[in-house]
């Protein structure tokens, strides 16, 4: 992206009709850990990839429950992500109240989507620095939606964001047209492979990864760190890329590898908030 | 000149009974279904009883629009506390709330006459009486509502422990088992069924303890 007079402000259009403060919230959503979303006819799953700043600290919580119904993944500037959540709860809490029925995910998305574009119209704001990818179930089904900071948003079928997030993109358009009618499992296991695919061979275990489901009967709820590591293993084949480690011998051997890899690194495990 | 008098009331009184006993380690909360306006019955099946929390269970007697507004309040202040903290709220974090709830409306009241009950931190039974306005207090046991002055001498008759002044302490939550508890919270609402033209109908009892949370419903006269 190249710097030039027409950036500075959000207020400001360039000659060629675009808002540059905008496009380049944008890019901090892409500098953000990757976050993915799939959806069958009657679950949503919401999973993503936690990256801690180093090894003494916590990962971020990337995953938030909004209600029963709904959940939200995202990815870029965390803070603002908290911040949206809270509303977002805040106005799921309101409406229930008023309706004593849910919030539908579609009235919720659009509010979302208006309070970031007036962020994008006001030169005293800046836009949010974050994606949401929006999982809940109402009347009339389970859906997925993607809100991004300029306001727009779009429903998909399994979608992506953040760093790496095109490996997964990749995956994910080659199976989307199965995911309609998956199970339950089927669908987080899918979700567990596409995280995969956005860590460019570094081995996936529970603790760098939080999977998060929603469907009928199902109130929205991020999956213990247990479950989700068998259902790693349970997919999990031969560990294609073994580290360049010094027992070439001890390296080169089956699922043992595996095992030793998951007891050495929960000494590192991240705090649970 | 004669002062204008007012021609309509924001409040009306729906009547009914509520008691909550504390014990060692549970907590009875009961309360009669009948809801009422004037000389007449509205319903013979209607709840006092709302669970706020997982150890928090209030019963109210009074206006039961107010009540009604009042439950969905607490229980939307629980919602954002649970998603602040990550947890439920205790029983006495709940008693502080609904004290602050109800003070916040001290110059146009909820009409509600409360009793919350539950289990403290430390898995002993807690009971809760408030007045109209949020004064509260934690004691063993109490009651509230049209019957309350006929159940509370009752109450302090079974239950009263001796003056809090001697030595050793005593404990406000009583000494029965849940069983005999149980049993003296029936008795209390067949006698109060008997005098109280507002109680009667059924009596629904829940029963808070370790193990979580029973329901149960027991005839009364119906006259």
């Amino acid at each position: 992206m190249f710097r030039n007079q027409y950036d500075t402000d959000v207020t400001t259009w360039s000659p060629a009709g675009r808002l540059f403060q905008v496009e380049y919230a944008m890019e901090a959503v892409k500098q953000g850990s990757a976050a993915i979303g799939l959806r069958s006819r009657t679950h949503v799953v919401l999973a993503c990839v936690n990256k801690a700043n180093n090894e003494l600290s916590s990962h971020q919580k990337k995953i938030f429950k909004v209600d029963d119904h709904i959940g939200v993944a995202i990815a870029g500037l965390t803070a603002d992500g908290r911040v949206l959540s809270r509303y977002m709860r805040s106005e799921c809490i309101n409406h229930a109240f008023t309706y004593e029925s849910p919030l539908p995910v579609g009235r919720l998305v659009v509010q979302l989507a208006d309070k970031a574009q007036v962020c994008t119209q006001r030169s005293w704001k800046r836009p949010y620095g974050v994606g949401l990818l929006v999982a809940g179930l109402d009347e009339s089904g389970a859906h997925l939606y993607y809100n991004c900071p300029s306001g727009n948003y779009f429903e998909y079928q399994a979608f992506a964001i953040g760093s790496r997030s095109q490996a997964a993109k990749t995956y994910l358009e080659r199976r989307f047209e199965k995911f309609m009618d998956s199970s339950r499992d089927d669908l987080v296991k899918d979700a567990l492979i596409a995280i995969r695919e956005t860590l460019q061979g570094e081995r996936l275990t529970s603790n760098i990864c939080t999977v998060a489901v929603v469907g009928v009967g199902e109130p929205f709820h991020i999956l213990d760190q247990n479950t989700v590591q068998q259902l790693i293993d349970a997919f999990e084949i031969v560990a294609e890329e073994e580290p360049p480690a010094a027992e070439a011998g001890d390296a080169a051997d089956q699922e043992t590898a595996a095992g030793e890899g998951a007891p050495a690194e929960e000494g590192a495990a991240p705090m649970d908030i | 000149m004669t002062k204008q008098q007012a021609n309509w009331s924001p409040y009306d009184n729906n009547g009914g009974s509520c008691v909550a006993i504390a014990g060692r380690d549970y907590c009875v909360i009961a309360a009669d279904t009948r809801m009422s306006t004037g000389y007449s019955i509205l319903t013979r099946d209607y709840s006092k009883i709302s669970k706020l929390a997982d150890k928090a269970v209030l019963a109210s007697s009074g206006f039961q629009a107010d009540i009604k507004a009042l439950q969905k309040h607490l229980a939307a202040r629980h919602l954002i506390y649970q998603h602040q903290h990550n947890k439920q709220m205790s029983c006495p974090a709940m008693a502080q709330l609904l004290s602050n709830t109800l003070y916040y409306k001290r110059f146009f009241p909820y009409y509600a006459f409360n009793v919350l009950g539950g289990l403290d931190s430390e898995g002993k039974g807690c009971v809760f009486t408030y007045d109209a306005v949020g004064s509260y207090e934690r004691v063993g046991y109490s009651a509230q509502g049209s019957g309350s002055t006929l159940i509370m001498p009752f109450l302090d008759n079974q239950l009263k422990s001796p003056s809090p002044l001697l030595l050793p302490a005593q404990d406000a939550v009583t000494p029965l088992s849940e069983l005999e508890a149980i049993d003296l919270v029936k008795t209390v609402f067949v006698s109060a069924t008997e005098r109280d033209i507002y109680t009667g109908d059924k009596v629904e009892i829940v029963i808070l303890n370790a193990e979580g949370l029973r329901r149960e419903f027991m005839d009364l006269r119906k006259d």
